[in-house]
């Protein structure tokens, strides 16, 4: 049996601001939530590349998540690629959700089947 | 009130106050893709050691400068190459404005009334200022050209100079873009035919290594704005860019505006700000603005995020 995970991880963090192409005014700046799921879907484009992943709650219900990270010639220098996610793949994701409480977020790292964790650092920086 | 009172009090409000100013987006350097080292995430994991970056062309990037080769002289008159910033591929992303002139609430461009007014207007994604997505009127959340100066101030990222006799030509990476400035020695037109996103360039040498454009006739209000953080630009916008080549791998823009219907005196969006070059093989990867992929993104992200919910 699968167990996914609901972390709040932070309330009282300085914010870390990472990307948004499209402001940060949406984002609850500085919140992080830790959750595992299913990706569905991973749209390696412009303006912005997002995964979408299944996460089932405690009482099993199933929420598409749709988190969105930076465009793809941005995501190449932090080592990312359109190979990085397929439909399937178990992930865990810490993000930064939206104050409007829709499942919608920007990536902070992602932790792939591989056990390797992708970030937002550019690479050799 | 006991003194650790106080102390747990200081504490609380110091975090409120962190909080809300990233909120705002204020912090230059946070936003827009230029943060580093930051958003570890629960796990404070970010392995890219093991991790290659390559260009478009899919081949691993090299460093022009590998094996400690020292950079040579500035070559004479020459700016050719591909070009990045310097410190970092963030660097020029600027999305709380221009490098020298970051919109955080401390630095304010010289505002006439009226471009006090148009500026109040705009409601941008960045700087102190800023909107949720949906709220935002920045003409280019339709993917409109960002038009020049912002294609400087704003996603200035991989920057190819191509040189010929007559002509200097820049190949920005952001949304394809680029722009001829003539140097065979004509003045602009007495009359512009029209005005351009782009506008119209003319470059000299003033020394060996300095380059030195001028670009009037530019469309400014209502369809360009100066900024992604909502400052307005003029039809009677003026820009001088001064590009300094400091030796074989290094070369410095530097930004000048004037607008007279919109600032009462010309002031400085960067200053020397730096660029390296990049290997002479390296292909840069494309970064188009296409109208279906802003709409599926604005559908699937940008409205939930601001709280839309459409069925």
């Amino acid at each position: 049996m699968k167990t996914f995970l609901w972390v709040l991880l932070a309330g009282v963090v300085v914010s870390t601001p990472v990307f948004a192409h499209h402001g940060n005014a949406a984002f609850d700046a500085g919140k992080r939530l830790e959750l595992t799921g299913t990706v569905t879907e991973w749209d390696w484009s412009n303006p912005h590349c997002w995964l979408k992943f299944d996460v089932k709650d405690q009482s099993g219900k199933v929420v598409n998540w749709v988190v969105e990270t930076s465009n793809a010639a941005d995501m190449v220098e932090r080592g990312w690629s359109k190979r990085t996610f397929k439909a399937g793949d178990q992930v865990t994701v810490t993000l930064e959700p939206v104050k409007s409480g829709q499942p919608v977020g920007r990536v902070i790292s992602v932790l792939l089947p591989n056990g390797k964790t992708l970030g937002l650092n550019y690479v050799g920086q | 009130m006991k003194r650790w009172h106080l102390i747990v009090m200081a504490i609380v409000v110091a975090s409120a106050v962190g909080l809300a100013q990233g909120g705002r987006g204020q912090r230059q350097g946070g936003a827009g893709g230029q943060a580093r080292g930051g958003g570890g995430g629960g796990r404070g994991v970010q392995s890219t050691a093991d991790l290659t970056v390559v260009d478009g062309w899919g081949n691993p990037i090299k460093n022009p400068l590998a094996g400690g080769k020292v950079p040579g002289p500035a070559p004479v008159r020459d700016l050719s190459g591909t070009w990045e910033p310097a410190n970092g591929p963030g660097a020029g992303i600027q999305a709380n404005g221009p490098v020298s002139m970051p919109s955080d609430g401390v630095h304010e461009p010289p505002f006439t009334p009226a471009g006090k007014a148009v500026y109040d207007s705009h409601k941008a994604l960045f700087g102190y200022r800023n909107v949720p997505p949906s709220l935002s009127n920045d003409p280019r959340n339709h993917c409109d050209p960002l038009g020049f100066p912002r294609a400087d101030f704003y996603q200035l990222r991989h920057t190819e100079i191509l040189q010929n006799p007559k002509q200097v030509v820049i190949l920005y990476q952001y949304d394809k873009r680029y722009r001829v400035i003539w140097t065979d020695g004509r003045d602009f037109p007495k009359e512009l035919p029209d005005d351009r996103w782009y506008g119209y360039s003319v470059g000299k040498w003033a020394d060996d290594t300095t380059f030195v454009v001028n670009t009037i006739g530019l469309l400014g209000e209502p369809r360009v704005w100066l900024d992604e953080t909502g400052r307005p630009m003029s039809d009677q916008m003026k820009i001088e860019e001064r590009f300094h080549r400091v030796n074989s791998d290094r070369m410095e823009i530097t930004v000048m505006v004037e607008d007279p219907k919109y600032f009462t005196r010309p002031w400085v969006a960067m200053d020397k700000f730096p660029m390296k070059l990049q290997s002479a093989d390296y292909d840069i990867i494309e970064m188009l603005c296409a109208p279906s992929d802003m709409e599926s993104y604005s559908k699937d992200f940008g409205d939930p995020a601001s709280g839309i919910v459409k069925k």
